[in-house]
């Protein structure tokens, strides 16, 4: 067993006292950036990312700097649960299923069991994910290493045609929204040949846009515009969580083994392939009501309603690393946003980490053991206190977040430019959201549209322009036949439900 | 959304839909326009530059186009509020103090810039005496100096009142 061995070298890395240290600060900061609307994951990650710039350039830096950014993930996942359980507002998108059964277990006066019943199970959620991860990611990697760009260029196009054929927002918005994204990036020179393109004199646009800029931008900004219309006071419920009732809440969890599985091998699996830890939570909920002997009553304080999304979303969120890791494609926009830091940092994600950088690998994914034992402990300690920072009136807070976003925009590129370009996105995300196009998929292409089009000139360039090289082999020939199924997928069903429709009508 | 306020519609979701359709739409052309301009064919070496662009924009014409027709013949029954006055009102109030501070920003630096944009907000928005305004204000700023110029030596934008007490 290579990958035991490994990761126990994995551990010794992880196990420094400042990367122990960075462990907890990580989680710390991630559960308050979950509470606060308009901070996420993603936004989080990408405003500290700058931060790091100075650590990552110490020895052994870069992995301080990787557990420090995914524990700040894990404690962001972990806080969503916070606020849907006893504001009723989801923190995070992926705590909205959460809301369904968590908030009236909150105004029953169970939060604390709810509160519990969610932070263990997104704990068994990210374990479950951690060792696929373990296991899974060697695998993958090894595999990967004979990749060449026609089969780098078969797994980007899995990627947007999995966003395509799962998504369930209108095809074509999730479309014109990918690609308005992958417009975005070509904006600035061209990867092959260096001719600018899309910039129209404007020597703001020479560099191009950053993801970075527009993930603070749609997830920060509109985030709070967003919540501005819901008026500006929060109620709700009082949090405490006590031992006995963290014991009696964990006496019951076992009996939700089977929902705990179930939901742990959506999430997994909707993190590998980009679906990301929103769509896995809501589906793990609409499973485990279909499942549960308590089906019927679930949306009225069902502690089962609360440990399938929460499972879910936490599984998804943690697996979303495997591909960015082995692969260098993200599953998830926080996933992303990891990955350019990697870039940042004079790391190349992909399947040569695996070979190269063992001990910044193994560290991580030890880290991200010990990272969510600290989470636990920390959101089981500390629930009282979070929730007092959503008592922070609302007229203070969000011009300190966006304060902070501010900052955060600047230091990515050292450009008041790009602050600009934060609030335009910010009102682009605003009303993307509000009219449902998607923005994970324009995020993704934002990240990976160079190297998407590098992967299929470089392609063409081998092939001399020989669009069946993407047949040429079993593996990238099932990839892009798999790809092109996902994105015909939507006439597919439409067809069949006509069919059905025209029978039974 | 807040559905128990029944304040009037700024706009209609229709209108909304159509609006954002017909944009995406101007965008995807211009893009056309220019990689039309870099060539789109395919040359000796594979695609020219304008290859993947062109592509990309012209689906977002095409995606953009059957997204405004859907919009158009959805009928007006169906038709939701895109945002409610009242709500529409909140959301000004903090994007265009928003857009005023990115502006502000490069003229007179982050720090001050905050100042004034948390001040305004706790005042104009929340009311608060002076004093609170005055000491959350400032004291966002200061603790942003001491995080980023002090401990992580990562140099903000700064105007001329940091240049007049000397701390550029």
């Amino acid at each position: 067993m290579d990958e035991i061995q490994s990761l126990l070298h994995g551990f010794a890395v992880a196990l420094s006292f400042k990367n122990f240290a960075l462990m907890f600060v990580g989680v710390i900061l991630g559960v308050i950036i979950g509470v606060l609307p308009g901070l996420g994951g993603a936004n989080g990650v990408a405003i500290l990312l700058p931060l790091t710039f100075a650590m990552a350039q110490t020895p052994g830096g870069t992995t301080s700097a990787i557990i420090l950014l995914s524990c700040i993930y894990w404690g962001a996942l972990f806080g969503g649960a916070i606020t849907s359980i006893l504001f009723n507002i989801p923190g995070e998108p992926w705590s909205v299923a959460t809301t369904f059964d968590g908030y009236p277990l909150g105004q029953k006066g169970r939060a604390g069991e709810a509160l519990t019943a969610a932070f263990t199970s997104s704990f068994v959620g990210a374990l479950v994910a951690v060792v696929v991860i373990t296991f899974l990611s060697p695998i993958v990697a090894r595999f990967a290493l004979a990749f060449g760009p026609p089969e780098f260029f078969a797994v980007y196009l899995l990627t947007f045609c999995a966003f395509v054929g799962t998504s369930k927002e209108p095809v074509f918005k999730t479309l014109a929204s990918m690609m308005l994204g992958f417009a975005l990036a070509s904006v600035g020179s061209d990867p092959v040949t260096g001719t600018l393109r899309l910039t129209f004199g404007s020597t703001h646009m020479l560099a191009g846009f950053d993801f970075l800029i527009a993930v603070i931008g749609l997830f920060g900004i509109g985030e709070i515009l967003l919540t501005l219309e819901e008026g500006l006071a929060f109620k709700g419920a009082s949090a405490k969580i006590n031992f006995r009732v963290v014991l009696e809440t964990w006496r019951r969890l076992p009996t939700y083994w089977k929902t705990s599985m179930r939901s742990s091998a959506v999430g997994c699996f909707m993190g590998i392939v980009p679906g990301g830890a929103t769509p896995a939570s809501f589906m793990s909920y609409g499973v485990a009501r279909r499942f549960s002997k308590d089906g019927e009553k679930f949306g009225t304080g069902q502690l089962e309603g609360v440990v399938a999304p929460e499972t879910a979303a936490h599984a998804a969120g943690t697996s979303a690393l495997l591909p960015m890791l082995t692969l260098g494609v993200p599953g998830s926009p926080t996933a992303a946003v990891l990955l350019g830091g990697l870039l940042i940092w004079g790391l190349q994600p992909g399947p040569l980490l695996f070979v190269e950088q063992k001990d910044f690998v193994w560290g991580l994914i030890a880290s991200m053991y010990l990272g969510n034992i600290a989470g636990l402990i920390v959101v089981l300690t500390c629930v009282p206190l979070f929730a007092a920072i959503l008592r922070i009136p609302f007229s203070v807070i969000a011009p300190i977040i966006m304060v902070v976003c501010a900052i955060g925009a600047y230091t990515v590129h050292n450009a008041i430019f790009d602050v600009w370009m934060m609030v335009v996105f910010g009102v682009t995300g605003y009303v993307f959201k509000k009219l449902s196009y998607p923005l994970a998929p324009m995020v993704l292409a934002i990240v990976l549209g160079d190297r998407a089009e590098s992967s299929f000139r470089q392609a063409m360039l081998v092939s001399q322009g020989e669009l069946n090289v993407f047949f040429s082999n079993a593996l990238v020939g099932s990839m892009t036949a798999l790809s092109l199924f996902l994105l015909l997928w939507p006439i597919v069903s439409a067809a069949i439900a006509w069919v059905r429709g025209k029978r039974s009508g | 959304m807040s559905a128990g306020s029944g304040g009037r519609a700024a706009f209609s979701h229709k209108t909304a839909e159509i609006a954002v359709a017909a944009l995406l739409l101007l965008l995807g052309a211009i893009a056309i326009f220019d990689s039309a301009r870099l060539g789109f064919a395919w040359g000796e070496d594979g695609p020219q530059p304008g290859y993947f662009p062109f592509y990309v924009a012209l689906i977002i014409c095409v995606s953009s186009l059957v997204n405004l027709v859907r919009a158009l013949v959805a009928g007006p029954g169906k038709s939701k509020t895109f945002v409610e006055i009242g709500q529409l009102k909140l959301v000004l109030a903090v994007l265009v103090p928003t857009a005023i501070y990115a502006a502000l920003i490069g003229w007179v630096g982050i720090y001050v810039a905050s100042v004034l944009f948390v001040g305004f907000f706790m005042r104009w928005l929340g009311k608060y005496p002076w004093w609170k305004v005055l000491a959350v204000s400032a004291g966002n700023s200061v603790v942003f100096f001491l995080i980023f110029e002090i401990w992580f030596v990562i140099p903000l934008p700064k105007g001329p009142i940091e240049a007049l007490l000397g701390l550029n």
